[in-house]
């Protein structure tokens, strides 16, 4: 059995896990400043080192395999037909692959469109439209607008089945690196992540690491697997529903707050409900959204912008602080750590706000309607108030004096009427850092990843 | 396999005509796309555009059809599906209208076929295959 090394490689720090299989424990943790912009290696093998001084001892590994999300993780374009049906799939299928959607298109493509995705640095586009049998105009559009256009970056068709031979042919005539796999949505609100979502770990794999210099690492470690975030979705997906006999905790809800982005994941079914009519297009049961507006740094601008000039000054004078002062400082100081009481207090009200406004457009909500049947029950998007757990990671949460009181805002603290969030979880803390290592480890050893989660993360 | 979308429109929790309506369709030969009870207009073209559907079959049981459907034929051609057929039938009205009134109403609203309460879904059956063509 021996011992495996998880790499996860992050946007600013490389961090290391070491597991002994044969103990089950984790023997070992370290890290240090990711170096993709100069050589990947220089960040790993610090790491490394000082892995080995925790250890007191070089040991060798069985199995060394990675997950990154450097270089600005994998950026996505989302193209479908209308927007609440084949855009949204689109959009959830790329979530749920662990990128980030940073451009998101309905109906056809402008030049306009095409300039916003050649700029954008978009990684890969998911190009999607039409329920199997259904309208092919759209995309087969789309597609001839991209070749036209020359875009040679990957693109993942998954739209209407009935045209996926035009597509195909397109993709020949313009010599496009075009892949084809199954329709988001083949039918009206029915969500098929899988086929798509396989194909985009496949292209990141074989083409993206390479593309932004992380391939080089592969001369000294196994494998880099996964992009980060999907790692952590299947780390949570274990993590809730169990393995064999050991039990998972059920129904959870895990928040990871970065400097960029605040990540959302809800392990649990749509509903559970049996007096409620579900609306729109399926939930998927591990759900991911990544809101690219808000942040503890590069993002925490986004915050202000969420928030009317009245809120902003009843806020600076009920916090007495200059929010904006503090958000333009942390958006020109992006490695700004605090190390005063004034910085942590502000730090924790940005990841408070984060974390409230992250969980509004994540969670569902439910409506009364009357009938001259009676009343009825309307619902949109996931019920998340059975969650057994919300569960924290990232720095700021690991680094905050009160990481509960951050933990509590994707509870329904304002009582607004019809938000679906956790009623009355428990809180838990990934303070060690594993998750997204639980994630790669959960590939081979299922059993042991749920089991030194279930250890490793602290209750508050 | 021509798409048709159903489902019943508004505050309208009515299931069962619905599944006959759906199971007559489907054993004509039809791609049957049934977005269900308490469907909202959008719902209707929304599903009408990804499934390229050429006909939009709406229902209405509790009497409130006249204030559901109305604007769903502009909302159509705002959407692109300006040439789409509509079909309306069931309970559509309040109280005991005289039905020719009521039937003008709805063709003054963009609706091509209007069906009585009480019809049976064969007889808008034999409309469909001769407004689609087979």
């Amino acid at each position: 059995m021996g011992y495996y090394l998880l790499i996860d490689f992050g946007s600013t720090f490389t961090k290391l896990t070491a597991v002994d299989l044969d103990k089950g424990e984790i023997v070992a943790t370290a890290s240090h400043f990711t170096t993709v912009a100069t050589d990947i290696r220089d960040g790993y093998r610090n790491a490394l080192i000082a892995l080995y001084n925790q250890l007191g001892r070089e040991i060798k590994f069985t199995r060394t395999i990675g997950c990154s999300s450097a270089s600005g993780g994998l950026k996505m374009a989302a193209i479908g037909l209308v927007q609440e049906l084949t855009v949204e799939a689109a959009r959830r299928v790329c979530l749920g692959a662990g990128a980030k959607v940073d451009l998101v298109f309905a109906h056809h493509l402008t030049k306009r469109d095409l300039q916003a995705i050649t700029d954008g640095k978009i990684d890969i586009i998911l190009l999607a439209g039409g329920a199997d049998g259904g309208n092919t105009e759209s995309a087969i559009f789309n597609a001839t607008r991209l070749g036209e256009a020359k875009i040679k970056i990957p693109i993942v068709f998954a739209g209407n089945k009935s045209c996926q031979d035009e597509i195909e042919a397109i993709f020949q005539r313009y010599g496009m690196n075009g892949h084809i796999c199954e329709n988001v949505m083949p039918k009206i609100n029915v969500l098929n992540i899988k086929s798509a979502r396989e194909k985009i770990r496949e292209i990141f794999l074989k083409q993206i690491i390479e593309a932004k210099g992380i391939k080089k690492i592969e001369a000294e470690i196994d494998q880099v697997i996964l992009p980060t975030p999907e790692a952590v979705l299947q780390a949570a997906e274990l993590l809730s529903r169990g393995y064999l006999d050991e039990k998972g905790l059920g129904d959870i809800v895990l928040t990871d707050i970065g400097g960029a982005t605040t990540d959302m994941y809800s392990i649990c079914n749509a509903t559970n409900r049996s007096d409620v009519i579900f609306h729109g297009l399926d939930e998927p049961f591990a759900k991911r959204t990544v809101e690219g507006d808000l942040g503890m740094r590069y993002s925490a601008p986004g915050i202000i912008k969420s928030l009317t000039k009245e809120e902003i000054i009843k806020l600076n004078q009920a916090k007495n602080i200059d929010i904006e002062r503090e958000v333009d400082y942390r958006y020109r100081h992006v490695d700004m750590v605090p190390t005063n009481p004034h910085d942590y207090h502000v730090d924790q009200l940005l990841a408070e706000m984060c974390v409230y406004k992250a969980m509004q457009r994540h969670v569902g909500r439910i409506e009364e309607v009357l009938t001259p049947m009676g009343i009825v029950y309307n619902q949109f998007g996931k019920d998340l108030s059975a969650a057994n757990y919300v569960i924290g990671t990232g720095g700021v949460l690991i680094k905050s004096h009160d990481p509960m009181g951050i933990l509590h805002q994707t509870t329904n603290i304002k009582r607004i009427p019809g938000e679906l969030r956790p009623l009355n979880p428990g809180y838990l803390l990934d303070e060690d850092y594993i998750l997204a290592a639980m994630g790669l480890l959960s590939q081979t050893e299922p059993l042991l990843a749920l089991r030194l989660m279930k250890r490793h993360l602290k209750p508050l | 396999m021509k798409a048709i979308v159903i489902g019943v429109i508004g505050a309208d929790v009515h299931a069962v005509g619905n599944k006959i309506i759906e199971y007559t369709l489907a054993n004509a030969g039809y791609n049957v796309v049934n977005i269900g009870v308490l469907s909202s207009q959008e719902d209707f073209i929304n599903a009408a555009i990804e499934t390229d559907a050429k006909l939009i079959l709406v229902s209405s049981l509790y009497g409130h059809g006249e204030l559901d459907c109305r604007g769903m034929r502009e909302k159509c051609i705002e959407a692109g599906i300006g040439d789409i057929l509509l079909y309306v039938g069931g309970n559509i009205v309040v109280g005991k209208q005289d039905f020719t009134e009521v039937k003008e109403r709805f063709l003054q609203m963009g609706f091509n076929r209007v069906y009585p309460p009480g019809t049976p879904i064969e007889k808008a059956l034999g409309d469909i295959k001769t407004d689609l063509g087979e």
